[in-house]
């Protein structure tokens, strides 16, 4: 390629010290190992710093709690990433499917049938709301950034409509002067084996997740469009169909994350999930997957949401203000990457095009 | 044209050798340029042209080895010490700012300025002067680069050369983003500048073109100069092949096959409009035969295939396969019923470069390999390397990234993944762009093999001599409609050129 005349052929100390594991680390494994690595570090620091408070189960599972949510929308974002896309509406989608889902007719529908009911309300906006996403940048043509941050906007509008900007307590619907009984709640209290039901509920979505991105057509064809989306067309994939999809995938791992949160918080809100997209999104490229498409990991993904969760944890252990938390945030946003282009550029230049 | 002083060498380059990470790239090449001469560098893909340019231009560092420099030893550290010496390179991806003009271009990094103030009204002037010499007072200094045609970019990207006082120019490939006018029109700006006593190292895998511009040729094989200063009248096609391939070729295309007078009609196209491009297109193509379209570029020869394929749609008319009328601008439709297209831009149109082999080869066909939407990665790796091994593709890794292969193996991708769908009508745009001519050779087999066994082609080439030779029938377009329908073993190189410029001037 003729770009890499601009590189030049000057080795920098780094790469010299990574001597032959360079190679390694350029490859997808390497990638991962590097994730659990800079994970493994986290931990003894946090160790260190924190003792006791953070090394322990419980708070462990704590941990595991709070990032269930985060990990479930990331992946219906490494989907939508890996394909070329973005999608910054998952956040307003996640509050809007929440405010559905708890109010006063779906809770008490749901008190005589079940609580399930909530969760399909909750999955069926999001497929909605990301049916839309999808048709206006498939058919419209409209770029995903624009058409969701459209989305972003919107959803949340009509999740406050929806609400009246009240929060819709799960249980605080009162018929006949007797608050009705959804069984939400406790459900999501348990914990099966120890675990929570949330954490449950990630590592299905995210062993789906994989699967579906890995070992299936569907994972192939947003490869594929991330690849080369003229490619893709010109074999005779149909890019239009499936870029829908794939909104609509992200929408329902929102719907997921929707249920998921109302269960731990107990209340639907129209603030729910406000940022979660751009944690889902740093949580995404911190992991491995290209932002231009055409590689996606959800290992990596996942990596990355416990990265961010166990520093968080971390700095509210030894009470960090929250200001100094976002910019180490940011800060391991921008060091993640340039690591994974020198990385890049390092795997190119191994084999020289003649 | 040669001047008489042989005694001197411009550029003298002595046993470069240069090692990436073990691998050998220049395992021993030797040249000498004279001034005022246009040495043709040639050799297949990988043989070490591009690392040969990267070394000259200062890009590389050789390993071992000697360049002289009117006589002198130098280094060339970096491609400003190039320059300073009076080397200038002309990459294949021209590396000029589309957002500037064309003057701020010529002088992008070396700006006549005072104090950070741009000295626009000279610097147009001296662009104006640059441009002229070149032949070319028909370009504004002050137009935007990124309305110019490809042809136009490179004389912009020479006129920096020139504004650098330079003694030779090296051209990587020049001509593979021109059609055939403007390689005329880039020859006489070659000879305006050999005659001003500048050399050219000139990089192509036209053969036809060297004997045209070219003075002498150095022969690069697997990074070893074959042959150094061989003078071009008096040496023949066959013998350089020869050299560059290390094996004797007669003829670079297949025999031709009669064709069946019961072979049944594949493609009909029936009054096909795309408005503004061509309009009232009626031929048809038979099972195993195969119609080349000739045309310049911009005659809509790209656009007639595009159609037929569904990529763009139609505005009139229609496309059937056996008898069935397509659905109209839809791809999806037109691969469901038989139809497979190799697109003119291989990289960018064609393969998903950071992908391997095998999934590029069964992109089209992925989901018939997979069982109730669960892939199987085993069965497409087996079918990819029968065809690997068919078509002879190297390196013959089916996990291979695509982005590393040759041109002419990135075209055999394209053709496996066709033969492994399965094709009735096999359409090619400029199936033979950036393939050297060992691989050339192999390519027209294959597509004479498919052929034969029945699929329709459909060819599309910028080089006529191709279309002619490879084809059974040829139709000439021009302003978007079919002026001549012959068979190729009928016309020449001629006639297609006064058919096309014909329609061209009415």
């Amino acid at each position: 390629m003729s770009d890499s005349r601009a590189t030049t052929e000057t080795t920098s100390l780094p790469a010299r010290l990574l001597g032959g594991t360079r190679d390694y680390l350029g490859g997808s494994a390497g990638r991962n190992i590097g994730l659990v690595l800079a994970l493994v570090v986290l931990i003894v620091v946090g160790g260190i710093v924190a003792g006791d408070r953070f090394i322990n189960l419980e708070n462990g599972l704590i941990i595991l709690r709070l990032a269930s949510v985060s990990a479930v929308v990331a992946v219906g974002m490494t989907f939508v990433i890996t394909s070329g896309g973005i999608d910054l509406s998952i956040g307003s989608i996640l509050g809007l499917a929440s405010v559905v889902a708890t109010i006063a007719p779906v809770q008490i529908a749901a008190s005589q049938v079940g609580w399930w009911l909530m969760a399909v309300v909750a999955l069926g906006v999001g497929a909605v709301a990301g049916l839309v996403n999808g048709a206006v940048i498939a058919y419209g043509k409209v770029v995903p950034f624009i058409a969701t941050l459209a989305m972003l906007v919107a959803a949340r509008g009509v999740a406050e409509l929806v609400s009246g900007k009240k929060t819709l307590v799960v249980d605080g619907v009162f018929v006949n002067g007797l608050s009705v009984h959804t069984g939400l709640v406790e459900f999501f209290r348990g914990s099966p084996l120890g675990i929570s039901w949330l954490v449950w509920f990630a590592i299905i979505v995210s062993v789906a997740g994989w699967l579906l991105l890995n070992r299936t057509t569907f994972g192939r064809r947003t490869v594929a469009i991330g690849g080369n989306p003229e490619a893709a067309r010109l074999a005779g994939i149909k890019v239009k169909r499936h870029t829908v999809y794939l909104y609509v995938l992200s929408g329902v791992s929102a719907g997921i994350a929707a249920i998921m949160l109302v269960g731990r918080t107990t209340a639907g809100s129209s603030t729910n999930g406000t940022l979660y997209e751009l944690d889902a999104i740093a949580a995404v490229v911190v992991g491995g997957t290209l932002l231009i498409g055409g590689r996606g990991t959800i290992t990596g993904t996942i990596l990355g949401v416990l990265i961010f969760s166990i520093l968080l944890n971390i700095f509210t252990q030894i009470n960090v203000s929250n200001s100094i938390q976002d910019v180490s945030k940011g800060l391991i946003i921008i060091a993640a990457v340039l690591l994974q282009q020198r990385l890049a550029v390092r795997r190119n230049n191994v084999k020289p095009k003649l | 044209m040669i001047k008489d002083d042989y005694s001197t060498s411009l550029l003298d380059v002595r046993g470069i050798t240069k090692s990436f990470a073990g691998a050998r790239a220049l395992a021993g090449v030797s040249l000498d340029v004279r001034a005022g001469e246009v040495h043709c560098v040639l050799g297949q893909n990988g043989a070490g042209k591009s690392t040969l340019i990267k070394v000259l231009s200062g890009a590389h560092q050789p390993d071992e080895g000697t360049i002289l420099w009117n006589g002198e030893e130098v280094a060339i550290t970096s491609p400003v010490a190039a320059l300073k010496l009076g080397i200038a390179t002309m990459y294949q991806e021209l590396d000029v700012v589309d957002g500037l003009t064309i003057a701020e271009n010529i002088f992008l990094g070396h700006e006549d300025a005072t104090g950070g103030m741009l000295h626009v009204a000279s610097m147009n002037r001296e662009a104006r002067a640059l441009l002229a010499r070149l032949g070319h007072r028909e370009l504004s200094p002050s137009a935007e680069v990124g309305s110019l045609s490809a042809a136009n970019k490179q004389i912009v990207s020479m006129a920096r050369a020139l504004s650098h006082d330079i003694k030779l120019i090296i051209m990587d490939e020049p001509s593979a983003v021109l059609d055939a006018g403007e390689v005329t029109k880039l020859f006489t700006v070659i000879r305006e500048l050999t005659s001003q006593g500048i050399a050219v190292i000139y990089i192509s895998h036209r053969l036809e073109e060297i004997r045209e511009i070219g003075d002498r040729i150095t022969v690069i094989k697997d990074g070893s100069s074959m042959a150094s200063g061989l003078l071009v009248p008096e040496t023949s096609t066959p013998e350089v092949i020869k050299l560059m391939t290390g094996r004797a070729v007669d003829s670079i295309f297949p025999q031709r096959t009669a064709l069946p007078d019961d072979a049944p009609v594949v493609l009909t196209v029936d009054s096909l409009e795309l408005r503004g491009l061509f309009s009232g297109l009626n031929f048809e193509v038979r099972a195993g035969e195969i119609v080349g379209l000739a045309g310049l570029v911009g005659s809509g020869r790209s656009e007639i295939l595009e159609t037929v394929y569904g990529a763009r749609r139609s505005t009139g008319g229609r496309v059937s396969i056996r008898g069935r009328a397509l659905r109209r601008g839809s791809v999806d439709a037109a691969v469901a019923a038989g139809i497979g297209m190799s697109p003119e831009e291989r990289k960018s149109q064609g393969l998903i470069l950071d992908e391997p082999i095998f999934r590029n080869i069964t992109l089209s066909s992925f989901a018939r390999f997979a069982k109730a939407g669960w892939l199987d990665e085993r069965a497409e790796r087996d079918v990819a390397r029968e065809q690997i091994e068919a078509l002879d593709l190297r390196p013959a890794e089916p996990d291979r990234i695509a982005r590393t292969l040759s041109g002419g193996n990135q075209q055999k991708i394209l053709l496996a993944r066709w033969l492994v769908h399965g094709t009735d009508l096999l359409l090619l745009d400029e199936p033979t762009r950036g393939v050297d001519v060992g691989a050339r050779a192999e390519i027209y087999a294959l597509i004479r093999r498919l052929a034969d066994a029945g699929t329709a082609i459909l060819l599309v080439s910028s080089e006529i001599e191709e279309v002619l030779g490879l084809s059974d029938r040829v139709l000439v377009i021009a302003d978007g409609a079919v002026v001549s329908s012959a068979a190729a073993a009928d016309i020449t190189e001629q006639d297609v050129l006064d058919l096309v410029m014909k329609g061209a001037a009415a």
